[in-house]
């Protein structure tokens, strides 16, 4: 075989046919996606579509504060519903968006199928840990029956103790269900890598994503309990008339920060990580090139979320915090700098000399790489105290961090969502469709987020309703980008209705990729390989001549 | 393109790439004007920050966009690009040289922050922490003695202050001497020391859903905006009475929250005559936005009318010797028109009652 075929799948079955006919398989109904169904990839494709409706819930939401804040003066919606709103914007982005179809929708999908296992170690806790969620979003739209959760997704006493109460109560235990389901579906994620490898697959093998996950799931188990104990104070101090947030009974609220911040910072970690194992997986595909640093890029996985797990304090700089803690926490942040720039130049690296596919996933990718060189430089500067004092809880923070979360977690879903369609469904999504998705929502974000730091930096402080009319110029332009942004989901959510059902069917490896998941058909069959396959080459040796390709044992 | 040939091109882009980092690091603009003597420390701070930063982006960027042009798939071709899995030399340098700019970053940062009295010594914490009281009025009223009482004789006598400062006070030098700058001048945090040698003015900041009110001990002055003398040395005492709420002056460069329950403090000096906007920096309720009101930085001449004018409009009953026994509403319905309280700012009993 020659190195300008890259690589034939052996099949055990003939190949599918071209026409339209069930396979000889198996297959999941509609109404299996409805059930409570032990299938990884099913669970997988459930935690996907849940997290792109509550995409478009917290988007319209975020379009309601943009419409608002056209103008100085609150007249579009209420101040109290304002608040509710960017409450439940960043509650529903963050754990009913990201987090689940990052780590749940793609974590479920491909982790078991990239380290050659059937399905996931404990299928039933997989499935339990996905039906948490639905409850938990019923519990936010419930909670507007009482005005809604309205002191911001980070909560704070003494405000969301007197502030929509019942409201608070509602959105903690929505927290809680989705914490829980967090917790269980970490633990399986680490038994499964750890115990459920083929043999053929040694740990220093296996594609990234998987350290990603690895890296993500040792965060969520560590940082979930004392948010959900911070949590459950804070609702014992409202239901029980406890006092540990109230001061003038005792309490600290500086108390509930720490605890919240334990999770909440390396939380961000835990929506970034699952989408730097998708960048890693995307751009050596498209750039025919091995992944430049294996080694580097798989242990800086495990160095963010160790030293992630000591900077929650640089969110409370200016929270009364003693000076040696400023300190320790501003040296702290500004190291996970260094495992980060490891990546991102590793990735740079991987496209030098590639022979590079423009596709829309490798878009996408390319996108996000460029988006999180700006929001990491942003990051480092927040990590300064002096300045962070200046700027905390400003409009530049808001800039940042949707940098960071839009440009780098939305773009890293939807780099996956292109690469792994037609695996998922066994169908192409549209390409043109797809660069018309990316340069509009490229544009977008840039319109949307760049001129949000410099309202910060000349004082505009966020979570307002109403503001000083001097900013009122560049809020505008904020506006239209989100105008354009939310008009960007139009051409991506049509492309994956259309395509689903009439898209251009694809064979089980259409991007000639070296991963696992690529083994098996387009769907993958109810457990994923009549035969388990034997990993003969590594995860990214591209442009390698590949004698050994890998084959399937009989 | 040959090898020295493109060679001189990266040398020069390199040197294009650098010369426009230092050009819009130094003149980006992006902060406001500089009204406080801790603005010009943390600008400089930014200032090299932007610098770094953009050197970084140009590089990062450039090798980014260069990369996906000339790599770009060539028509027709679908073999795969070059076989590199990593070069150690090259990993070590891309650790190293961010983390040599880090830890220079992080040294820097703690210079200027310990420049602004960020590293004050702690004081014994029962000074700091003020006994917790029933209401609001009590509060201010305790904290008021408290503080008058540890006063040293003579320090700041209410009537002579304003009047005698011109030439009592010492002048303190701008910030083109920034060396002499003694960091106890100025400071951050509930830490600060409690002497009060050092301090012209003390003002009591109170913050509460959706308003802040200054109150001057020394002077028997309450207002709904914070007037300051230019070039003195400024301590707030900042107390929240109902939730957290932060205190930020964009111009000053600082931001310090306001929390319940315990005494935060913040100390300064205003350097520039003008008049600056205070905001809410901490999401405090539905009006959060409008918390805001300005800080007038005045000259020692107007200062001086300023104190005479507000000494007249307040009633000697209202020193706050008696307060004491008033509810907060009586307490506060003197100020109320000051700063602009109405039924519309306040807070709604719908959604703080239970
Ligand atoms: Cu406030």
């Amino acid at each position: 075989m020659t190195q300008t075929n890259p690589r034939v799948i052996a099949q055990p079955t003939p190949p599918p046919p071209e026409i339209e006919e069930v396979p000889s398989y198996r297959m999941w109904k509609w109404y299996d996606y409805f059930t409570f169904n032990v299938d990884h990839k099913l669970i997988g494709i459930q935690y996907i579509v849940m997290g792109f409706i509550f995409y478009l819930v917290g988007g319209a939401m975020a379009i309601a504060m943009r419409t608002e804040l056209r103008t100085p003066d609150p007249d579009f919606v209420d101040p109290s519903l304002y608040n509710a709103l960017l409450t439940n914007h960043g509650t529903v982005m963050i754990f009913l968006w990201v987090i689940p179809t990052t780590i749940g929708g793609f974590g479920n999908y491909f982790i078991p199928l990239m380290i050659g296992a059937r399905d996931m170690a404990f299928p039933k806790l997989n499935a339990l840990a996905f039906w948490l969620n639905p409850p938990a979003a019923l519990l936010l739209a419930v909670s507007f029956i009482y005005g809604g959760a309205q002191a911001g997704w980070t909560s704070y006493p003494p405000l969301s103790e007197i502030t929509a109460p019942q409201a608070q109560v509602l959105w903690v235990a929505a927290l809680i269900l989705i914490g829980t389901s967090s917790i269980m579906g970490s633990l399986n994620f680490l038994v499964t890598i750890w115990k459920m490898r083929v043999p053929s697959l040694p740990l220093l093998k296996m594609p990234l994503f998987c350290w990603s996950i690895i890296a993500a799931a040792v965060i969520a188990l560590i940082g979930t309990p004392p948010l959900t104990i911070g949590l459950l104070l804070l609702t014992f101090d409202i239901l029980f008339g406890t006092s540990f947030y109230k001061p003038d009974a005792g309490g600290t609220v500086v108390l509930y920060q720490h605890l919240f911040w334990f999770y909440s910072h390396p939380a961000v970690y835990l929506m970034v990580l699952p989408v730097f194992g998708v960048m890693s997986e995307v751009i050596p595909v498209y750039a025919r090139k091995p992944i430049f640093g294996y080694t580097a890029i798989a242990y800086s996985s495990l160095a963010i979320s160790f030293v992630g797990l000591f900077v929650w304090v640089h969110h409370m700089f200016t929270s009364g915090t003693a000076p040696w803690m400023r300190m320790f926490f501003t040296v702290s942040t500004l190291l996970v700098a260094i495992p980060t720039g490891v990546k991102i130049f590793s990735w740079v690296a991987t496209l030098w000399q590639g022979k590079i596919r423009y596709t829309s996933a490798m878009l996408f990718a390319v996108g996000l790489l460029s988006m999180f060189v700006f929001g990491g430089i942003t990051g480092v500067t927040l990590a300064a105290v002096p300045f962070d004092l200046h700027v905390h809880d400003s409009y530049y923070i808001v800039g940042h961090f949707h940098y960071v979360l839009f440009g780098g977690s939305v773009f890293g879903i939807y780099a996956g969502v292109y690469h792994w369609f037609p695996k998922m469904t066994g169908r192409f999504l549209d390409e043109r469709l797809g660069k018309i998705h990316f340069v509009m929502t490229f544009f977008g974000t840039h319109l949307t987020f760049l001129p949000m730091h410099n309202l910060g930096l000349s004082g505009m402080p966020r979570r307002i309703a109403m503001y000083d009319p001097q900013f009122q110029a560049l809020n505008q332009l904020c506006t239209w980008g989100a105008y354009l942004l939310a008009l960007s989901i139009v051409p991506f959510y049509f492309n994956v209705i259309y395509s689903w059902i009439k898209g251009k069917r694809s064979s089980g490896n259409p991007w000639n990729a070296l991963t696992l998941e690529w083994t098996t058909d387009s769907p993958p069959m109810i457990e994923n390989w009549e035969v388990l396959p034997v990993v003969t080459t590594g995860p990214y040796d591209y442009g390698k001549d590949r004698q050994e390709e890998v084959r399937q044992t009989d | 393109m040959n090898r020295t040939t493109s060679l001189v091109l990266v040398i020069i882009a390199g040197i294009l790439g650098t010369i426009f980092s230092f050009w819009f690091g130094l003149n980006n603009h992006l902060l406001p004007e500089q009204a406080s003597m801790q603005a010009p420390l943390v600008d400089d701070l930014f200032n090299v920050m932007v610098v770094i930063g953009t050197a970084l982006f140009i590089l990062t960027e450039g090798l980014i966009v260069y990369s996906m042009i000339r790599f770009r798939q060539p028509p027709g071709d679908e073999t795969d690009g070059a076989d590199i899995e990593g070069n150690l030399p090259l990993e070590i340098v891309w650790t190293a040289i961010p983390a040599v700019i880090v830890i220079g970053i992080g040294v820097y940062s703690v210079e200027v922050y310990e420049d602004m009295g960020g590293l004050h010594l702690a004081s014994p914490p029962g000074h700091m922490h003020v006994q917790q009281p029933e209401s609001p009025g009590t509060e201010m009223a305790g904290m008021d003695s408290a503080a008058m009482a540890a006063m040293p004789p003579g320090s700041a006598m209410a009537a002579t202050m304003s009047a005698d400062m011109a030439k009592a006070a010492p002048v303190i030098p701008l910030p083109e001497a920034k060396e002499q700058i003694a960091s106890s001048y100025y400071g951050i945090g509930n830490r600060l020391s409690d002497e009060a040698d050092e301090i012209d003015l003390t003002v009591n900041v109170t913050g509460m859903q959706f308003a802040w009110l200054f109150e001057y001990p020394d002077l028997g002055i309450t207002v709904g905006e914070l007037h300051l003398p230019v070039g003195r040395r400024v301590r707030l005492q900042m107390k929240a009475v109902d939730v957290i709420h932060s205190f930020w002056v964009p111009q000053f460069r600082l931001k310090q929250d306001v929390i319940p329950g315990e005494e935060t403090r913040l100390q300064f000096v205003a350097t520039l005559p003008g008049t600056y906007p205070v905001f809410c920096a901490e999401l405090c309720g539905s009006y959060h936005g409008s918390m805001r009101t300005q800080t007038i930085v005045h000259s020692d001449e107007d200062y001086a009318e300023w104190v005479k004018t507000s000494q007249v409009a307040a009633k000697p009953s209202k020193v706050p010797m008696t307060v004491a026994q008033l509810s907060d509403e009586e307490y506060l319905a003197p100020y109320a028109q000051e700063i602009g309280l109405n039924a519309e700012t306040l807070p709604k009993p719908s959604t703080r009652s239970f």
